[in-house]
């Protein structure tokens, strides 16, 4: 086995360096390469393979609160024969990087092939440990999320700018540093102008369970979790995946599927379009995460972005106007305006904890859309019984 | 407020037992607290006088009587609570309510159960009914097959596949059982149980299995979470209170982990619990097959463990839910503006260790197994599993420094310690690593998930980097950081780097100290608040981790803060009594303007509460980590003196670091701690002491027990309740024992008295101001001197002394005060023989009996003691000891019955895990009340005594005629025979084990549950009597025989129950008593 104190001197130093110029210090435990995004925390205990592969995290560099991290390694990269995958998300990693506090380099469970440090290398994804992801967190939570920037290896320019006495004229030498710095081909970019949607999403229609007499399910995909097509195979419905931004009104179809995905819902305007004119009609429509987003803007309302999201196993939702309340599994930073909503809307489950908007249902059609994730994984399966509230309206 | 209820009925768990402990006088306190701010009036019984529930302000109405199905129907008839609650007084509040309605009692009176419902808890708690249940909802349990013939065995075994475990049925002790794992093996072992039994149960084996917990809440309508999930360190076979816990579990993926959490939520559901319920897997390591081992459908020692690890207050919530709130109408109390329907993400892990007190136990059995045995624990926080498990470690306070780096360990078959383990295997783990065996040698022989092994391989390791250094500046920053990272304290940095050559621990300690700070490497104070930093704490519940860069709180140094040390690990000698103590003095420090910040680790504890104190640090307390802590916290001064002997042994040192140690000086500490410096005050001032000398040859002992002779006590000194204390009364046993004693503690010389017969033990528990006395309380055991003080049975106050004696030991008490300039609590023990006074020994600050005194008494000692440290003026209480109508009695609880093979006798050293205090009008009635509570039960109609010497026979001739009297029939070994015969006591022979051949044989009554108590007197240490006596007493333990084995407690046991009936018991509650 490889000595404890050796992995000190092989693994490179990390620097994550913050868009206000907070420098953190820790070491590199994935692949060694610079990269820039929003830094966004999670508070999940569990889950990091599901996680990294959540097309919903693409253009986010992820902390992981829960500070012990790579435990039971990752699982088999395997794809049924439907190109579902068997243990993942989706095909490959899609956070930009992954931040934590104290990487195990060894890992122990049944199902596990490699390590994560040695997938991120594979996948081209860097992983920076021994971070006070602690404190890293509280900053995102009072500033709200920002730009970040991991850069591996000597960062000594930025180190010695991170040592100025004065708070103000450390942040400009850090950032003068940064710019200056050799390693340094990116620029602190801005999360919200990029359609990260058209990046994930598949780039044609794909078809799922295709059987005679089943009922249809077009699943506009915005990034989707390859749990949501799980869940609705098990229904046994067939389900056409069709790009973010197809005119799936062109489709026969007995129900409308849309799924999550990253970024931000302003930069998605054709998928708005397409839904918008699905709502003239009466065909069930359901929408998870983004989906939620984008029926809501289809239907009139306006999104704003939280100041750290939720990014959690244990987000609790309440149905309006009743005594049922569900732990959630999130992943999101923008939300629906509720004073927003049209006249034929209303809010369908409320965030108990900062009273944001978590679903939202048409007064009078079958459509209505959750902003936690019905599917889960990772995360608790509580709600995963409205998918068959679903599939029932088919 | 959702049910109409005015009065609500509480029910405790009585004195502190193994399996029954601290937890639940923590979860009782949240659940008064929940329905007390509701407006509702509470009623408790519970006879464990130390508690924190039982305390002024917690309850509105509190009674110490035993809680058993009589006395809680006594107080129903006279409470009428509308409600009662079940589910926060442990295994013995459920039992007792259940029986309670199964009698029809609660329909009686119409009291309604809160909470979940009887039928719900008797589908748990009855095996069959339990997994008819869960088949129901397709949910796998541990099922065995009961077979008459092999054929069966092998169709029961295929069905439940291999391997299994066959088991004899109705034959004890696990004759004819065993494991196998192929239809060979089966036939084999099949044929050997059926020769013990006509009966063979066939049981599928999870050896090897993890164990992993979930505590769920649900409410009325239906919504639950799951507060906390944790997984054993120890895989199945190790009862859950005698394994390591860690939660978070650390080793289960998401898929894992969510399909354990469904299945606890569908099972609470189906069950109908509302509150709070824990449910055990057993889950496969190498697939997701899963069975449910238990579920608990109460609050428990998990629960307890749950809240402290999340700081989601399961009891206070579960309470509210009784009441008939939902989920979604409480507030998270630690953010106080999110919701309470939620589960608590960590950002940390914490590890859970038992604290075992074997070695206080001749003949016990030291594997651990399927039944608890250890008397407390500890929980460690830290950013790192090693940081967690290596504090843990230092906190069970059994001489370890952590995982590394102790005192080499004897183990001479390191394979059959992994395979066999006890209370040791941990350090077996270390030890096996040193010698070589490989992580997966060890996994194999321990079934220990690899990742622990990895993770404690680490810690190794860097054990090694470190030895290979000789200083410490030579020790590179990034590899002291990550020691540091892994919990190593600086005495394990020292001895790493010392090695031998360190002579000096304490000078090594701060030699490590100043060379860390100077680098920069100190640790962080991190907050625990439920939601790993998305909202706010509004609490200080904190922990230190060298996992970090920045402080959760800020600093005022305004000196306006007082901390005080709590009192660690429960264990035989400390436990309750000095939570109560440490809770007393925050409340006062409070009180009184000033932020108070408690330290301790102990998680079954109401200190450990975030909203007993300003601030919390949930955390060590070693030298190195209190320093810590003051350092940051820079406070006013410290209170070390009531948290037992923990915080006292830690004086001096934080003395000599300039810490302004708050009351009686470190000097004075040490001048009443140091037996030599003692000893000399009491001769100047001329007070008197049981001779005795410090011994280092065999020479000079003989010839200081020639000049006092047998019997002697022998000691080590610095030592609390006694361990390795032993009184000899021959050259025989002396040397027998000396070489024990030897072996214990090579450096220290022995500590040889004189030990005085007969004598009478007497405490003196007082409070002072400057020397001077402010307040005390004489209270007398009721047996010799020889039962340590925390086994004897005390009256308060004192019922049978001279005045004239009293008179002496005030006088004495005033000088020692004086002498000693006591500001503060403090205790002293003394002999009376005739009236002839001795001290036996002192101690500045609070004693095990403070509570008591406190209660009976109702003057707050603690709290005036407090006041005093915080240097506010105090005045006399116009109140006395003398002014009392009524008599408490405090009794001690054993639990020899969970020590398998102990001896049940008491001796010098303490064996009692807990205690009770009733009060009562007259001395009998408080006896009778008190010996009830500790689970003595009034016999019936057949009573054995053998009662020891000639001595204590004629102690017990009053006590054996009023047996006689009351119609009694007495059987009686050969010696009490005679001397009740030549005393015309009718009696029965019994004979002893060893006088074979002969009827009836008292062994064959005490199976044959022809007797109802057993009084059974050791005359010395002699072999033969040990084992006869053994024979009697032990199965008298096994067969849940009520037996007494003090002359005097049992006379005085005797008398009560001849001269009164349990219906002239009087209910009557604490407040009654004026």
């Amino acid at each position: 086995m490889t000595q404890h104190t050796d992995y000190m001197q092989t693994e490179k130093t990390a620097t994550l360096i913050l868009d206000d110029g907070t420098v953190f210090r820790g070491l590199s435990f994935g692949c060694e390469k610079d990269v820039t995004g929003e830094v966004v925390f999670n508070t999940a205990m569990t889950g990091y393979p599901e996680s990294l592969t959540d097309p919903s995290y693409a253009g986010q560099l992820m902390v992981l609160t829960f500070p012990l991290v790579g435990n039971y390694g990752v699982p088999p990269r395997t794809f049924g024969t439907d190109g579902i995958a068997t243990f993942m998300e989706s095909e490959k990693i899609h956070a930009d990087a992954i931040i934590v506090s104290d990487y195990s380099h060894e890992y122990s469970h049944w199902n596990a092939t490699e390590s994560l440090g040695s997938w991120l290398k594979e996948e081209g994804i860097p992983g920076i440990y021994e971070i006070d992801t602690r404190a890293l967190t509280k900053k995102l939570r009072e500033h709200g999320v920002m730009m970040g920037r991991i850069v591996i290896g000597d960062a000594k320019d930025i180190l010695d700018a991170d040592d100025a006495d004065d708070a103000d004229q450390r942040s400009k030498d850090i950032k003068s540093a940064l710019s200056a710095s050799s390693a340094s081909k990116i620029s602190f970019a801005s999360y919200s102008d990029i359609n990260y949607v058209d990046r994930v999403s598949c780039k044609e229609v794909i078809t799922y369970g295709e059987g005679e007499g089943k009922k249809r399910v077009v699943l506009v995909d915005c990034g989707v979790k390859h749990n949501i097509i799980r869940c609705l195979l098990k229904r046994n419905v067939t389900v056409i995946r069709v790009p973010w931004n197809y005119d799936f009104n062109t489709l026969e179809y007995d129900g409308l599927f849309i799924s999550n995905g990253p970024g931000d819902p302003d930069t998605c305007d054709a998928a708005v379009q397409n839904i918008r004119k699905a709502l003239n009609g009466d065909k069930p429509i359901c929408g998870i995460c983004m989906g939620n987003q984008l029926l809501a803007k289809a239907g009139g309302a306006s999104i704003y972005k939280l100041k750290y999201g939720h990014r959690s196993h244990n987000q609790p939702v309440r149905m309006v106007g009743t005594e049922k309340c569900f732990i959630t599994s999130q992943n999101h930073g923008y939300a629906v305006d509720n004073t927003t909503l049209g006249a034929d809307w209303e809010p369908l489950f409320i965030n108990m904890n900062d009273g944001t908007n978590e679903g939202i249902k048409h007064k009078t059609k079958p459509f209505f859309s959750f902003q936690f994730h019905p599917e889960a994984c990772s995360g608790p399966m509580d709600t995963e019984f409205m998918f068959d509230k679903f599939v029932e309206l088919l | 407020m959702k049910e109409d209820i005015k009065k609500v009925l509480i029910l405790g768990s009585g004195a502190l037992k193994i399996g029954e402990a601290g937890e639940f006088d923590y979860s009782g306190s949240q659940a008064l607290k929940a329905i007390k701010e509701e407006g509702i009036q509470t009623v408790l019984i519970n006879p464990n006088i130390a508690t924190v529930q039982t305390s002024e302000g917690v309850a509105d109405t509190v009674y110490f009587l035993p809680v058993t199905p009589f006395f809680v129907e006594k107080v129903i008839e006279k409470e009428r609570p509308e409600g009662i609650l079940l589910a926060f007084g442990g295994q013995t509040a459920l039992n007792c309510g259940v029986a309670l309605y199964q009698s029809g009692v609660l329909e009686k009176y119409n009291v309604r159960v809160l909470g979940t419902q009887v039928q719900a808890i008797m589908d748990t708690e009855d095996r069959e009914l339990f997994v008819r249940k869960l088949d129901e909802i397709d949910v796998k349990t541990i099922k065995s097959e009961a077979v008459d013939n092999a054929a069966d065995a092998r169709r029961a075994a295929k069905e439940l596949d291999y391997p299994v475990i066959v088991r004899a049925a109705y034959a004890l002790g696990g004759l004819g059982s065993g494991f196998c794992d192929n239809e060979e093996e089966l036939d084999t072992l099949v044929e050997k149980a059926f020769s013990f039994s006509p009966q063979v149960l066939v049981e599928k084996s999870l050896k090897g299995w993890k164990e992993v917990e979930y505590e769920v809440v649900r409410d009325r309508f239906d919504n639950c979470i799951t507060v906390c999930n944790m997984e054993n360190f120890d895989p199945l076979g190790i009862h859950t209170g005698e394994s390591i816990v860690i939660a978070p579990s650390q080793t289960l993926i998401n898929t894992d982990y969510h399909k354990l959490r469904e299945l606890a939520i569908r099972i609470i559901r189906h069950i109908g619990i509302v509150g709070e319920c824990n449910v055990q897997y057993a889950y496969d390591p190498e697939s997701e097959d899963y069975r449910v081992i238990e579920v608990n459908a109460r609050l428990s020692r998990s629960s307890a463990l749950a809240s402290k690890a999340t700081g989601y207050p399961l009891a206070f919530v579960a309470a509210k839910l009784g009441l008939g709130y939902g989920l979604f109408d409480l507030k998270n109390s630690v953010t106080k503006t999110t919701s309470a329907f939620f589960e608590p993400a960590l950002d940390y892990v914490v590890c859970k260790i038992p604290r075992w007190d074997l070695g206080k136990f001749h003949g016990v059995a030291r594997e651990l197994g399927s039944s608890m045995k250890s008397v407390g624990e500890v929980m460690a926080i830290g950013r790192t599993f090693e940081e967690a498990i290596q504090k843990g470690l230092r906190m069970i306070g059994q001489g370890m420094h952590g995982f590394v780096e102790n005192k080499e360990l004897v183990i001479p078959d390191i394979d059959k310690a992994l395979h066999e383990p006890t209370d040791r295997r941990i350090f077996v783990i270390s030890k096996a690593f040193r010698a070589g065996y490989t992580i997966d040698q060890i996994h194999d022989l321990t079934k220990i998930d690899k990742w622990f092994l990895q993770k404690l391989y680490g810690i190794i390791q860097t054990a090694g980097a470190l030895e290979s250094f000789n200083k410490i500046m030579d020790v590179p920053d990034d590899l002291l950081r990550l020691a540091k990272v892994q919990g190593f304290s600086d005495f394990q940095i020292a001895r790493a780097i010392f090695k031998d050559q360190m002579e000096d621990g304490e000078k090594a300690i701060l030699q490590v100290r100043q060379d860390r700070k100077f680098r920069g490497i100190v640790p962080v104070v991190k907050q625990i608040d439920t939601l790993a930093a998305e909202y706010p704490a509004q609490t200080n519940y904190l922990y230190l981790t060298y996992s970090g860069t920045e402080n959760d709180v800020q600093y005022l140094g305004d000196k306006r803060s007082i901390v005080v040390l709590g009192s660690g690990a429960y264990r035989i000698g400390s436990s309750v009594e000095f939570d109560w103590c440490g809770v007393q003095a925050l409340n006062t420090i409070r009180k009184e303007g000033w932020r108070s910040v408690m330290i301790n680790y102990n998680p079954e504890t109401v200190s450990t509460d975030y909203d007993m104190c300003d601030r919390l640090y949930f955390d060590e307390l070693t030298f190195e980590r209190v320093m810590d802590i003051l350092e940051l916290e820079n406070p006013h001064g410290v209170i070390v003196s009531t948290g037992g002997q923990i915080p006292n042994n830690l004086a001096m040192r934080l003395d000599e670091q300039h810490v302004n140690i708050l009351g009686t000086s470190a000097k004075s500490i040490d001048n009443a701690e140091d037996r030599e410096k003692f000893s000399a005050m009491l001769d100047r001032i001329g007070v008197d002491q049981p001779r005795w000398k410090e011994l280092s040859s065999m020479d000079d002992i003989n010839q200081f027990v020639d000049e006092v002779g047998f019997p002697v006590l022998v000691r080590p000194s610095y030592v609390l309740s006694g361990a390795a204390m032993n009184v000899c009364s021959n050259q025989e046993e002396l040397e027998r024992f000396l070489q024990l004693a030897a072996n214990v503690s090579k450096k220290h010389p022995v500590v040889v008295s004189q030990f005085i017969e007969h004598a009478k033990e007497v405490e003196m528990d007082a409070v002072a101001d400057h020397g001077e006395i402010v307040m005390y309380a004489i209270s007398e055991h009721i047996e010799f001197a020889g039962v340590h003080s925390g086994d004897a049975t005390i009256q308060f106050p004192s019922q049978k002394l001279y005045v004239e004696t009293v008179r002496r030991i005030k006088r004495i008490s005033k000088q020692i005060a004086k002498e000693l300039n006591i500001s503060g609590p403090f205790n002293i023990q003394y002999l009376a023989k005739g009236n002839e006074i001795k001290v036996i020994e002192c101690n500045l600050r609070a004693s095990r009996s403070f509570p008591f005194v406190s209660k009976v008494l109702k003057i707050n000692f603690i709290e005036l003691a407090t006041r005093i440290m915080l240097g506010l003026p105090v005045e006399k209480p116009n109140k006395n000891e003398f002014d009392l109508d009524y008599v408490g009695i405090k009794a001690s609880q054993f639990s020899f019955n969970r020590l398998q093979k102990a001896d049940p006798v008491l001796g010098v050293d303490m064996a009692s895990t807990g205690e009770v205090g009733c009060i009562g009008d007259d001395l009998s009635e408080a006896i009778l009340k008190s010996m009830l509570s500790v689970g003595l039960r009034i016999p019936k109609k057949n009573i054995l005594l053998s009662t020891g010497t000639p001595k204590q026979k004629v102690d017990m001739l009053d006590a054996a005629r009023m047996l006689a009297k009351k119609g009694y029939n007495i059987y009686a070994t050969r010696g009490t025979y005679r001397f009740l015969e030549e005393n015309d006591i009718p009696c029965t022979r019994v004979y002893w084990p060893s006088e074979e051949g002969q009827h009836p044989q008292a062994l064959d009554l005490l199976h044959e549950k022809k007797i109802d108590m057993v009084v059974n007197i050791p005359r010395d240490l002699s072999v033969s009597e040990l084992t006869n006596g053994y024979k009697i007493r032990r199965a008298a333990i096994d067969l849940n025989t009520t037996l007494i084995t003090n002359a005097r407690l049992a006379s005085a046991f005797i008398e009560a129950f001849c001269t009164l009936s349990v219906d002239d018991i009087q209910i009557k509650s604490w407040q009654e008593y004026k």
